[in-house]
């Protein structure tokens, strides 16, 4: 019964975490997955020429709305239906908040008192020029908040079956949980940790790997947000990691790092170099997540905009087939990816409490 | 020669840099499964892992591609 609980508390407490480090997410490099190419805008109004990368970007990237789809009214304008999200700014000191519905899909600007904002690329400024701070409920945290109500009302009911029957076999969705906890366990945590210290890290591990999976899968959902394809959102977990790896670094570790077993000389070449392997695992952690999960986004949506590029019905069986391959290939990924995170992050923790093995050279005499 | 351009070939490049290592882990996987098959479960998640691993650092190379374009 208390292994149950202090899976549930300490899985709870780092959602948490979670959920609070994605308020800090829009405010850094929402820039990334903006970049949009600059393409030749040779297109007039009357040739109105589907331009794939705008819309690929559209999907891809962050907004304060949720953009379900577009109606096309009577004259063929487009009146886009989307649920409006919270938006909340931070100007000198004065807070505000509103519906993003007031902004009016980017037509209107919004007032309050003496600062008026309007959306700019998606982005909100001040029309005056004074710096704001975006701390907005944007379409990736409603996405984020939507998985964290998921993963915990399942692993609350999973916890909650277990106290209730004790631990025999599993009932409801403990059944379907069980095996991949269990997983987790035999086959990330111990062989990279150990026997003796795995449980500690079991928390932060099974929640990687549940948060990042069910995100990845939330995102595939058409009308879903790519939010693990956000760089801030692998970026944040990628430093969790490495906040937890470092921290629970050995004497041994940092001694591998600031007194290598190479000969002095060599120190102000190595000491670099592993400082560098400090901060690169993480950086290659957020790229490789971030990569992986919106290419196969721009993939799918690449597929599906061959029908509007060619403007021709006859592509449709040949375009679908496509993205249900792909569609059936990201459904992997998302998995994969979710594994390679924990994997990885299990294996840096591992390396990091490293104890003191038997030492080259001369210290062999004393033994 | 726009720099579009150039970025999208060094993306062609890397993704051939990935092709060719996960055809040589498929490559060493099957033979090792025609080895001994009652391994095969444990070199199939050996693969998908070393997989996931190349193909991550083929993306490296997409994103570089993607900022500059």
């Amino acid at each position: 019964m208390r292994f149950s609980r202090f899976f549930r508390i300490h899985t709870i407490v780092t959602l948490l975490v979670f959920a609070a480090s994605a308020f800090i997410s829009p405010l850094q490099l929402r820039a990334s997955t903006d970049t949009t190419a600059v393409t030749d805008t040779t297109a007039t109004q009357a040739e109105e020429k589907f331009n794939p990368v705008d819309m690929i970007m559209h999907h891809i990237s962050d907004a304060h709305d949720w953009h379900l789809f577009d109606l096309t009214g009577e004259n063929g304008e487009l009146h886009p239906v989307s649920i409006p999200l919270p938006v909340i700014l931070v100007t000198d000191g004065h807070v505000d908040v509103f519906m993003s519905s007031a902004f009016h899909h980017g037509h209107s600007e919004v007032v309050k008192s003496d600062r008026t904002y309007k959306l700019d690329h998606g982005h909100v400024v001040e029309t005056s020029g004074k710096s704001v701070t975006d701390l907005s409920i944007t379409k990736n945290v409603a996405s984020m908040l939507l998985s964290v109500i998921l993963l915990v009302s399942l692993f609350g009911a999973a916890g909650a079956s277990y106290r209730k029957n004790g631990l025999g076999a599993p009932k409801g969705v403990a059944k379907i949980l069980e095996p991949l906890v269990v997983y987790v366990r035999d086959e990330i945590a111990i062989p990279n940790i150990g026997e003796k210290k795995y449980a500690r890290y079991m928390p932060y591990l099974l929640t990687a790997f549940f948060f990042i999976w069910i995100n990845n899968l939330l995102g595939l959902i058409p009308g879903g947000a790519n939010f693990t394809g956000n760089i801030a959102v692998t970026l944040t977990l990628a430093v969790i990691t490495m906040i937890i790896t470092n921290v629970s670094g050995t004497k041994t570790y940092w001694g591998h790092i600031f007194t290598p077993h190479v000969p002095k000389g060599l120190y102000p070449i190595m000491i670099p170099v592993e400082v560098i392997g400090v901060l690169s695992k993480p950086f290659a952690l957020t790229i490789r997540l971030f990569a992986n999960i919106t290419a196969g986004h721009i993939i799918i949506l690449s597929l599906v905009a061959l029908i509007f590029i060619f403007k021709n019905i006859a592509l449709a069986p040949v375009s679908v087939a496509f993205v249900l391959f792909i569609s059936c290939l990201e459904l992997l990924v998302a998995a994969l990816q979710a594994y390679v995170f924990t994997l990885l992050s299990a294996l840096f923790i591992g390396l990091a409490l490293e104890e003191p093995h038997h030492e080259h050279g001369t210290e062999h005499a004393h033994h | 020669m726009t720099i579009t351009g150039i970025a999208a070939i060094g993306a062609g490049i890397a993704v051939i840099g990935a092709g060719m290592g996960i055809g040589r882990i498929g490559g060493s996987a099957m033979e090792a499964i025609a080895r001994q098959p009652e391994a095969a479960g444990k070199i199939q998640t050996a693969m998908i892992i070393a997989a996931a691993l190349i193909e991550g650092a083929a993306l490296f190379a997409v994103v570089v591609s993607l900022l500059v374009a």
